[in-house]
């Protein structure tokens, strides 16, 4: 079966900066994938990545079957990220903003009410605008847009922060829903007991680079562990000969 | 791509609806304006009525600086353009669709300061279909460069600046060609307003279909 | 190995670099591009100096006037190149967006002519604006051309504002193409508003009648030899700068190897 995410050398640049500096990894569909690693590692640069968001500098990347170099946003309409920012208009309520939101990506808007209520955002919430929501009431409603599109791939960057522990139970078992409904998910999360609980296996993040686990125990064969040597350039040419 | 546009269209008009901004900002803003070139240009009806259809059109330029701004301010401020991105929507149909909410916006503008300079600059209004006419071409132009350039400035630190700084110059011609069609208007000569008409026509049309084309690259780039 | 039918395409995203790659390759220009551009400074130099020789010196004044006419050997030539160059940072911007005929160099030589083009802009306003205060008495007349001419600067002023706000370099290319083509479709819209705009008003007395002027013979020569040598020095101008661009966007790759290797290493303990 195809990979969910299948990334190769991928070095993705802000300005000047490398955000990523040569990832290699591949995630089967169907897993829940935790990103570990410190601050500045580039978690979420690699969520970002995920969703088109970043531009692919140099190496391969492909997710969902769309390979994001040569188009960036075919992706989208597939995946869904969940990020710090929560991408609500604040003049909206809840309900209008996920009808907009779902009509937007092409799902069916009359999904919205039962995502809401399932995360608790109904009654006097549902009528406020969301600008006078608290972040964590915010959150759940980002999250009861993800609930609702219905997503293949979700991509999570530290979402349980800003929940309260119902609110966190509630996103583990919509996690575990989600899988269950056939996405692929990958988090990011400094909640490491509860996110590797959760996840069927660990990425180790740092530098840039995938540490570890770059892949899960089902694929096909081993890819070879990042080259720690300094003088690792990602000359062009050499990249192709990656084994 | 069409439905996109009413679907971004709708969403714009309705948080202006809910946030009322528009009304309580950039018109009366606009008002200012042209409360100040009436101190600047003197009491004097003589000096103040030939200028009259420069000075609102002017302020009407102005003010479209405003709400294009706004129009993008409203795309959560700190995620900058990640959301129209992550959206899953035709960049086409975004263009036409917020293009379309600030050209309304601007016709809103463009009624309620012609009540304003009738009263404060006491100019006679006659000729409403030409008026109106003007009004509509020159908001759909103004709007359809607005936007692109609206959408390139979003994303950057230096975007207060940069987009009167970009919009100004090249909205020079509908400035030109509002104030003479108007002016050809209020005053009754004949059709002379014709080739002004038709350049804000030309103008509406060209930009139109160039921020149909950029504005999904324009987007996209980080 | 993976099963998937992707390419083994790890080439950059971006537009190809010149043949060479980035570190090897031209270090610098082969010696014969050098000479041209060299024969090219001398070249356009001593037709600029010959112009003004010619111009102050030895021809003639004109039937109505007089030593003014003189500006006439500069002033046009320069307005010509300011449109030369910006309809060339407009071709090569177009080429730029077209996918087929991507490359980073398109991108330099528009933005290395469209600044010339702002430097002859605003000769050219000078010189017009000399023009017009000797002749009439007046700082700024309100001609088609010369209005014209000012808003273009203006234009481009914030072409290159544009150009100047950071991002990756493919990111400023195509948002500058994208003004570039912007702003050059104004230019015939601006042109016409304007003339019209004079044309309802009474028979201005302050025209820039260079039209009226009946040019011939050694004035005639010099106002070519003005056209052809400030030409030259367009090109000159662009390729020094179009290198300087190509220098920075080659230090800037060099950078990006040791940021990527400093990087890494924050992930070592």
């Amino acid at each position: 079966m195809a990979p969910a995410v299948r990334l190769r050398e991928a070095v993705a640049l802000a300005g000047r900066f490398p955000l990523l500096a040569g990832v290699t990894l591949e995630v089967g569909e169907g897993e829940i994938v935790h990103l570990r690693g410190p601050n500045g590692a580039g978690k979420t640069s690699l969520l970002r990545l995920c969703c088109g968001l970043v531009r692919v500098r140099s190496g391969e990347a492909e997710v969902l079957g769309h390979d994001l170099v040569a188009d960036a946003r075919a992706v989208r309409r597939e995946v869904a990220l969940l990020g710090h920012a929560v991408y609500l208009y604040e003049e909206l309520t809840a309900p209008e903003n996920l009808r907009f939101a779902l009509r937007a990506a092409g799902a069916d808007p009359a999904l919205a009410p039962a995502a809401l209520e399932r995360l608790g955002i109904t009654g006097r919430l549902a009528s406020l605008p969301v600008g006078q929501l608290s972040a964590g009431q915010r959150r759940r409603t980002g999250l009861a847009l993800l609930v609702a599109r219905r997503p293949r791939l979700w991509l999570l960057d530290e979402p349980h922060a800003g929940l309260d522990p119902d609110g966190r139970a509630l996103l583990d078992t919509l996690v575990a829903d989600a899988r269950a409904g056939g996405a692929t998910i990958l988090l990011s999360s400094h909640e490491h007991d509860r996110a590797t609980a959760l996840a069927d296996r660990v990425v180790e993040i740092a530098g840039g680079r995938v540490m570890s686990g770059h892949v899960g125990p089902a694929a096909a064969a081993p890819l070879p562990a990042p080259d720690e040597s300094a003088a690792n350039t990602i000359e062009p040419d050499k990249a192709a000969h990656v084994a | 791509m069409w439905h996109d546009a009413a679907l971004v269209c709708r969403k714009d008009l309705l948080i202006e609806l809910r946030s009322r901004v528009g009304l309580n900002q950039v018109v009366p803003f606009a008002a200012a304006v042209l409360l100040l070139f009436g101190l600047a240009l003197g009491p004097d009806r003589r000096s103040l009525l030939p200028a009259a259809a420069g000075l609102f059109w002017i302020a009407v330029l102005l003010s479209a600086v405003l709400a294009i701004q706004r129009s993008f301010a409203v795309e959560s401020a700190d995620a900058g353009r990640d959301g129209l991105r992550l959206s899953g929507l035709d960049p086409a149909g975004i263009f036409l669709g917020k293009g379309a909410a600030v050209a309304a916006q601007l016709l809103v503008l463009e009624a309620v300061l012609t009540v304003g300079v009738a009263v404060l600059y006491g100019v006679p209004l006659g000729g409403g279909l030409v008026m109106a006419a003007t009004c509509l071409l020159a908001s759909v132009g103004l709007a359809a460069v607005g936007v692109v350039y609206g959408v390139v400035s979003s994303g950057l630190r230096v975007r207060e600046t940069l987009l009167p700084l970009l919009f100004l110059p090249v909205a020079a011609p509908v400035l030109l060609a509002a104030t003479k069609a108007w002016k050809a208007a209020l005053s009754g000569t004949g059709s002379q307003y014709w080739t002004w008409l038709s350049l804000l026509a030309v103008f509406a049309v060209v930009y139109a279909a160039i921020g149909t084309v950029a504005f999904g690259p324009l987007l996209e780039d980080s | 190995m993976s099963t998937v039918s992707l390419p083994p395409r790890t080439k950059p995203a971006v537009g190809r670099e010149p043949a060479g790659g980035r570190l090897g390759g031209r270090r610098s220009p082969s010696g014969r591009a050098d000479v041209a551009v060299r024969a090219l400074g001398v070249l356009a130099l001593t037709g600029i100096v010959a112009t003004c020789w010619l111009g102050l010196f030895v021809t003639p004044e004109a039937v109505n006037f007089g030593n003014l006419v003189r500006l006439l050997y500069i002033h046009p030539p320069m307005a010509w190149v300011a449109f030369l160059a910006y309809g060339f940072a407009l071709a090569t911007s177009l080429l730029y967006l077209w996918p087929r005929t991507r490359d980073p160099r398109l991108d330099r030589l528009a933005g290395a002519s469209a600044e010339v083009g702002v430097v002859f802009t605003g000769l050219t306003l000078v010189t017009g604006s000399i023009w017009g205060r000797t002749t009439w008495g007046v700082w700024w007349t309100w001609d088609p051309l010369l209005t014209t001419t000012a808003l273009l600067f203006v234009l481009y002023v914030g072409y290159l504002a544009l150009r100047r706000v950071p991002g990756d370099r493919e990111t400023v290319a195509k948002r500058a193409a994208i003004a570039a083509v912007i702003a050059f479709v104004d230019v015939p819209i601006v042109y016409f508003s304007v003339s019209w705009w004079r044309s309802l008003h009474q028979a201005p007395t302050v025209d820039l009648a260079g039209r009226h002027l009946y040019v011939h013979g050694l004035m005639a020569w010099t106002l070519l030899l003005g056209f052809a040598s400030f030409s030259l020095a367009w090109a000159w101008l662009m390729v020094h700068r179009y290198r300087l661009a190509t220098l920075r966007d080659r230090e800037a790759d060099e950078g990006l190897e040791v940021a990527i290797a400093e990087r890494r290493a924050e992930g070592l303990p």
